[in-house]
């Protein structure tokens, strides 16, 4: 029997639909996402946490749910929201569906709304709080909580997702990840899934983990790189311990400016260490620069977004997932912008005009979405020397 | 970086006629292309025979040329023109090879023309098997194994190592022409001979089958910065094996996970680079291996294609404006995205709603044609239908084939539970073998309990599909047990129109009407909301008024505007034979003349293919199947002033009844007027009454009766069922023994309906005369007289404007028939009159033989031939605004021959028979036009494909009634220098009149026959005009055999009296081009001489 699930708004519009997914009740950023496949990355991106996230395309769960697909450990979204779960699961990859999923990793979900018409309000309005309940259906309650909600601005979640403890990396990129002729044909180092015995000769990346995604990770370990995943939350001699070649900037959630022990860390770094960063990690490294970031209307999520790289005059479709953006009016000199983003024309990239630096909005490891970008790890991985 | 400014003016190929594989889509580019080129200040010279299409309407290229499409005319077009550029890629694959024609013939560099957007070796790399393998095999990707051989020797060595089954793919040909799949060793023999004949290179391609494996299309668009895009995804809902034109394809890909995706995204990418396009869009298939994920490059094409159009319908992305605009040096993020306005051409739609495509047949035209659904096209149009999930988009698909069906079966359609009900047997059978019926018996297959994975086994289409379709037939089963709408609460009741369901499908379920669900849901506010395709799931606002309806909360129609008058015009769905782009163009042309008019045009159309949805043809788009569920959802929301159904062939006239009895207002000539002109007893009243003849005629409601009515009649009689359109089961009856054969067929056909017998006017010249008319006055706009005698269909006829033979006297006797129709009828706007033209007595005596007041198929080629708009000032006269104010007072007379010839999909149909008759076979028309008469019809000749010899060997063989005219010809033949070749009938005539002729045998009789001259390449053109009929016969085996190896082959007497005066003209005279714009100097002159 259907279990009915609603969705308010703190306006006061309320969405009845299907529950699938785990029984309860969460509150959130309710926001969305156009891409059109890659469900499992994106439930299982820890930048999400705190989202309750809408995806546009209306099929979502066609071809399951895999054990490789995963860009964290667990889903990381306070809630899902799509037009119809597949009930029935198409993929030779697939070993579940995603109601089980949601269900085993307690995720509540909603289907059967006009999700088109919650885009357009949260459009024309900007993202807005949030509740998802198939427990309790009093609309007036439930708008009342979405209205308490704590929002996102001024709140630290990365602490919610940081890692317990240091790790080393040691997993490549999926063989999906490439077409066989780039092994053949070119001559980077990208594509390496087994480094060379030699270890130490290996340069050695620190990656500070604010909440991220798997397949930075892979990106990096198959550049032929050492990895090292320090919680978020270390500082600056913690990362230069490990007597790292170079230091990465993860993704995450959630608003950077409160993350002042971030940025510190990051302004230690800054000059002594290559640094990259990507999506928070690049909020984060333009906020120790001296920049401002800012609260987008309703942000982009999606892996249609083109950028166009300045040095190379050429645009690349990219996946993004961010709420908050770095000012253009407010970047220091000492920040080159290097991208920018052809929608609507905010920065995308920023290089350090004097120290080994520089960072991406969006995200070049794809996961879901293109792989336009895979260059910047070369990139990177041409700084460490 | 700015637009290129070292050219000014480029050239553009259309695609010419209508066939299968290569319909109205080129139409839709190359109108796009112009547009593009010509407000980037570009001169843009057009070439293409086909006169039905709006990109040779004088007002879209600034040089039009209406001419055949071979590299030696289009170099006369060259040598006048002196364009600085070719754009090869938009002109479907007729475009393209005859770029490459003109390139080997060295005349684009003679006159220094660049092709722009893909060059000679990027084509090349593209289109030949070996160098595509090769290139993929570069980049690392895996292709189908595969051998290209030259002769059936090499090809059978080839297939030792390639094994059976395999694919054999003709070089060359487009719509996969020739292609097939040879199971054995003597199918392989005689597939490979097939497809050596139709490679214009005599190559074919021996492939690897995949057949079974999932298969997928990607439109990807590059610009000379190589900034790559995906527009579209689209996966095939039949497996490998079915050539994806008659597949049923869904948009985007519903299967991949975004790993498989992204590596099917960067294959393209990698693809696109490797081949080298270096600008505009292009079409690459894959297949994949649905147990391992193997993906392997099935092929692409270097150009906009069919698919590329569903991709540009189905997204919003305008493929063919972008890609004109790269090719002069735009880069995409320097171009705008209409759609949102604000955002940039370079990026990749997302879509928030699921698109499914699917074609339509025409077997029932060929009944000998073998309709297995194989790698080779046979279906001859689409439709396209868009949902928010695949289930609503699938139904609505269904019933936009305009079939009978109303989705998913509950409909007039559907066997289940009828006598004829499939065996479960008969449904296995069905889905094994892929045909056009497959889709109806997956339905079957579930309601027989059949599971899921035993019809995947049997079909290979993916589980994924066939569980939507499971929830399909459970939510009807559902529905069913109800028993009644009154049992249904409003949240099924919602859910089944979610699903899909129509109110036509529901009201077959509860056993009511149609109107009565309609009526009762809308009582219960579950109405249709309208959502717009936006190119990027609503993350920006969206400009482009391109909607499509769901049942969602949301309704996304802008407000009415008050001061503006607003009218509908009603397209004409799938093209099929009988209706395809012609009405297209009318619909065109209404809206253009609307929005002149300074009216809102409203155009609701459910054909990917064409001009009419295209976003900007009119101020509201509704991508809807044309029914009166959805026609009255659309008018409940945008109110119309009129709406306008004569426009768009007879699918919506077919509804101008339901909608003028639901309210709707009809403008023009009224649905009652439209109904007396065809009920045979009132129209048979009014011609009495206006002292007009027509036919004697009679009908039958059984064997007897019709018996009967032969005797009164007299034969020759043509038989045919009432209420059946498009000829269907029409036949010409000399005598009783063929009566009696065609009558039963006819009364089958009937379906209990009565059979029409009606005289038949032998040796009549048959005439058709396209009038508009208004309160105050009639104008001819066209009067043409058939090439052929009467009896063949008017859309397989050759026609000419002014007719050639007949007197000013009877031409004025026509037009005065016409004034008194059109005022008898009252006509507002468009008719068409089908007058015969018949010699008593010594004198010529007119017959009317058909009236329809609506637009009918020659109006666009009315409209070249004379200049004048026809269906523009039908359009504005129904608007209201009368000729007189539209400064008409005087009909065109045109100072050329302009001569429209049929093209056919024989060489799609192998070994059927190629006899015209009543029944329309044609797929598309050409156009030829000359100062002479013979060089227009050898001008209309060469545009069809029918090449005429200027020597060689000619076989003739007529039938006993033209056996008196034969010698005539013959001696014509023979002195211009040909060879004659006859059976023995025909030489034994041709002797006696001391023409020289070498007699063969019958094929049955032994050798030589006329088929061992054809394979031999010895036989130059065969005149066999048919005494019977049917592929079994010797003369059907004949001209079957006549088709299949490319050797012209004329039917009918007339036809061959006028190819052999355009082949004489031919000796003394060459074929000449001439622009539009230089026969119609003032574009408004047709109207301003008028005046």
């Amino acid at each position: 029997m259907p279990r009915t699930a609603k969705l308010a708004l703190e306006d006061g519009t309320i969405f009845t639909g299907t529950a699938f997914g785990a029984d309860g009740e969460v509150d959130g950023e309710v926001c969305f996402n156009t891409s059109m496949t890659g469900y499992q990355e994106i439930l299982t991106d820890p930048s999400y946490r705190g989202q309750i996230v809408a995806m546009t395309y209306p099929q979502i769960g066609n071809y399951g749910v895999n054990a490789e697909d995963v860009e964290s450990h667990r889903p990381h979204l306070a809630g899902f929201i799509v037009r119809e779960v597949s009930r029935r699961v198409s993929n030779f990859r697939a070993d579940g569906d995603l109601d089980g999923y949601l269900k085993h990793w307690g995720i509540v979900g909603i289907e059967g709304i006009d999700t088109r018409r919650l885009v357009r309000r949260l459009r024309i309005e900007g993202v807005m709080k949030g509740v998802l309940s198939s427990n309790d259906l009093d609309d007036a309650r439930l708008v009342a909580r979405a209205k308490a909600g704590p929002g996102l601005i001024g709140r630290d979640l990365v602490r919610e997702v940081v890692p317990e403890k240091p790790v080393e990396w040691t997993d490549p990129l999926s063989p999906w990840a490439k077409l066989p002729a780039d092994d053949a044909t070119s001559a980077a180092p990208s594509f390496n899934p087994e480094p060379s015995a030699t270890g130490a000769a290996r340069p050695h990346i620190v990656a500070l983990d604010y909440g991220m995604k798997w397949n930075i990770a892979r990106h990096l370990f198959s550049l032929g790189c050492r990895v090292t995943i320090l919680p978020g939350t270390a500082t600056a001699a913690e990362v230069e311990s490990y007597k790292p070649d170079g230091v990465f900037l993860s993704n995450g959630p959630g608003d950077p400016e409160p993350l002042d022990y971030a940025q510190r860390t990051i302004r230690d770094l800054l000059g002594r260490k290559p640094i990259f960063g990507i999506c928070l990690g690049h909020q984060l490294l333009s906020l120790a620069c001296g920049a401002k970031t800012y609260k987008l209307k309703f942000g982009h999520r999606g892996a249609n977004q083109p950028v166009l790289n300045h040095r190379t005059g050429r645009v690349e479709i990219t996946t993004q997932n961010h709420g908050f953006a770095v000012a253009a009016d407010s970047l220091p000199e000492l920040l080159e912008t290097t991208h920018l983003n052809l929608n609507d024309e905010t920065i995308e990239g920023v290089r350090h005009r004097e120290y080994p630096a520089f960072s991406v909005q969006y995200h070049p490891e794809a996961s879901a979405g293109p792989h336009d970008s895979d260059y910047l790890f070369d990139e990177f991985r041409a700084m460490l020397g | 970086m700015p637009r290129r400014e070292d050219i000014k003016k480029i050239l553009l190929i259309g695609s010419g006629p209508i066939i299968i594989g290569q319909a109205c889509e080129f139409d839709y580019s190359g109108v796009q292309a112009c547009k593009a080129l010509k407000e980037e200040g570009y001169e843009v010279v057009l070439v293409n025979s086909n006169p039905a299409t709006i990109m040779t309407d004088p007002e879209m290229a600034d040089r039009t040329y209406i001419e055949p499409l071979t590299w030696e005319i289009v170099e006369k077009v060259i040598e006048a023109e002196r364009p600085d550029a070719l754009l090869p890629t938009l002109g479907g694959q007729t475009g393209l090879n005859l770029a490459m024609e003109l390139h080997q013939h060295g005349v684009l560099e003679k006159y220094g023309v660049e092709m722009i957007g893909a060059d000679a070796a990027v084509i090349a790399k593209a289109e030949s098997r070996d160098q595509f393998k090769a290139a993929m095999e570069r980049i690392g990707l895996e292709v189908p194994l595969g051998r290209t051989v030259g002769s059936l020797e090499e090809a059978r060595r080839a297939v030792g190592e390639i094994g059976l089954p395999c694919v054999v793919r003709p070089s060359f040909t487009l719509g996969g022409t020739g292609s097939s799949i040879a199971y054995n060793r003597e199918e392989f023999d005689e597939l490979v001979q097939h497809g050596l004949d139709l490679s214009p290179v005599n190559q074919i391609l021996l492939e690897e089958s995949v057949i079974g494996w999932k298969e997928f299309e990607m439109e990807v668009m590059r610009d000379k910065d190589d900034n790559c895009v995906i527009i579209c995804s689209i996966e095939n809902f039949d497996a490998m094996g079915v050539h994806t034109g008659d597949s049923i394809t869904v948009a985007p890909a519903q299967t991949l996970s975004d790993k498989e995706y992204q590596r099917m995204r960067d294959a393209s990418i990698a693809v696109m680079r490797e081949i080298g396009v270096e600008t505009g869009g292009s079409n690459i298939q894959f297949a994949i291996n649905p147990r391992n994920g193997q993906m392997v490059v099935i092929e692409m094409n270097p150009r906009v294609s069919r698919s590329s159009a569903l991709a540009s319908k189905a997204t919003g992305f305008p493929i063919a404006k972008i890609a004109a605009k790269l090719a002069v040096g735009y880069r995409l993020h320097e171009l705008p995205n209409d759609i949102t306005r604000e955002t940039r051409a370079c990026f990749e739609p997302t879509i928030d709603y699921v698109v499914t495509k699917a074609p339509r047949f025409a077997f029932e035209k060929f009944p000998e044609a073998d309709p297995t659904l194989t790698t080779q096209m046979k279906s001859v149009g689409e439709t396209m239908a868009i949902g928010r999930t695949f289930k609503e988009s699938f139904q609505k698909a269904l019933r936009g084939l305009e079939v009978g069906s109303f989705g998913f079966g509950r409909d007039n359609k559907d066997l289940w539970d009828t006598p004829e009900q499939p065996t479960i047997d008969e449904v296995r059978s069905k889905l094994v073998t892929p045909g056009d019926q497959r889709v109806w018996h997956l339905r079957y297959a579930i309601k027989y309990g059949m599971s899921l994975e035993e019809i995947h086994e049997l079909t290979g289409i993916d589980p994924w599909f066939l569980e939507n379709l499971v929830q399909i037939v459970e939510m009807e089963n559902h529905l069913d047990g109800l028993g009644g709408i009154d049992r249904c609460d409003d949240a099924t009741l919602r859910r089944a129109k979610q699903y899909g369901f129509s109110d036509r499908q529901l009201a077959v379920i509860w056993k009511m009407t149609e109107l009565d669900v309609r009526s009762e849901r809308k009582r219960r506010g579950i109405v249709a909301t309208f959502k717009s395709v936006d190119t990027c799931a609503a993350e920006f606002e969206a400009y482009t008024p391109y909607y499509y309806s769901t049942y969602e909360d949301e309704d996304e129609i802008p407000p009415k505007n008050p001061d503006k008058k607003r009218i509908m015009i009603l397209g004409g769905g799938p093209n099929r034979i009988g209706q395809g782009i012609e009405f297209d163009y009318c619909c065109c042309h209404a809206s253009f003349a609307l929005r002149e008019l300074g009216i809102e045009s409203i155009m609701v159309n459910s054909n990917p293919e064409t001009v009419s949805t295209d976003y900007d043809t009119s101020d509201l788009l509704f991508f809807e199947p044309l029914t009166t569920e959805d026609v009255l959802n659309i008018c409940d929301s945008v109110e119309p002033d009129g709406v306008i159904v004569q426009f768009g062939g007879q699918t919506p006239l077919n509804l101008a009844r339901a909608l003028s009895n639901a309210g709707v207002p009809i403008i023009g000539t009224s649905v009652d007027m439209i109904e007396d002109a065809e009920d045979r007893e009132k129209f048979k009243n009014i011609l009495h009454r206006l002292k007009l003849k027509q036919p004697a005629g009679a009908i039958a409601r059984n064997m007897a009766q019709a018996r009967n009515q032969v005797a009164e009649v007299g034969f020759p009689v043509l038989v045919r069922p009432s209420f059946v359109l498009g000829g269907r089961a029409m036949e010409i009856c000399y005598d009783m023994t063929q009566f009696e054969r065609f009558v039963a067929v006819a009364f089958v056909v009937a379906q209990g309906q009565p059979v029409l017998i009606d005289r038949f006017l032998e040796d009549a010249i048959e005439v058709d005369v396209d009038a508009i008319a208004d309160e105050e006055q009639v104008i001819v706009a066209g009067v043409m007289e058939h090439i052929e005698e009467a009896g063949v269909h008017s859309g397989d006829s050759a026609c000419v404007i002014p007719p050639h033979s007949l007197s000013p006297a009877m031409i004025d006797e026509i037009r005065q028939a016409t004034y008194a129709l059109a005022r008898r009828l009252q006509v507002r706007g468009l008719m068409n009159i089908q007058f015969a033209v018949k010699h008593e007595q010594g004198r010529p005596t007119l017959y009317v033989l058909e009236v329809n007041p609506r637009a009918s198929r020659t109006v666009p080629f009315v409209s070249k031939a004379t200049g004048m708009p026809v269906a523009k000032v039908a359009a504005k006269v129904m608007a209201g605004e009368s000729l007189a104010e539209q400064g008409i007072f005087e009909e065109p007379t045109p100072q050329q021959f302009s001569i429209k010839e049929a093209v056919f999909p024989f060489a799609k149909f192998a070994g059927i028979d190629v006899v015209l008759g009543p029944e329309m076979k044609s797929t598309g028309e050409v156009m030829g036009i000359s100062e002479s008469f013979f060089i227009a019809f050898a001008k209309s000749q060469v545009a069809a494909g029918t090449v005429l010899p200027t020597g060689g060997k000619v076989f003739i063989s007529v039938a006993q009634r033209a056996k008196q005219h034969v010698v005539e010809l013959a001696r014509r033949l023979e002195r211009m220098g040909f060879e004659l070749l006859a059976t023995r009938g025909t030489a034994q005539r041709l002797e006696q009149a001391g023409i020289p002729v070498l007699s063969l045998m019958k094929i049955q009789q032994g050798h030589p026959n006329a088929v061992d001259f054809m394979i031999d390449g010895n036989l130059q053109l065969v005149i066999n005009t048919p005494s019977g009929k049917g592929a079994r016969t010797d003369e059907g085996r004949i001209r079957a055999a006549a088709v299949s190896h490319g050797v012209p082959c004329i039917t009918t007497f007339e036809g061959a009296t006028a190819a052999v005066g355009a082949m004489e003209a031919l000796r003394h005279e060459e074929m000449t081009v001439q622009a539009m714009q230089d026969r119609f100097p003032n574009p408004s002159r047709a109207t301003a001489t008028l005046r």
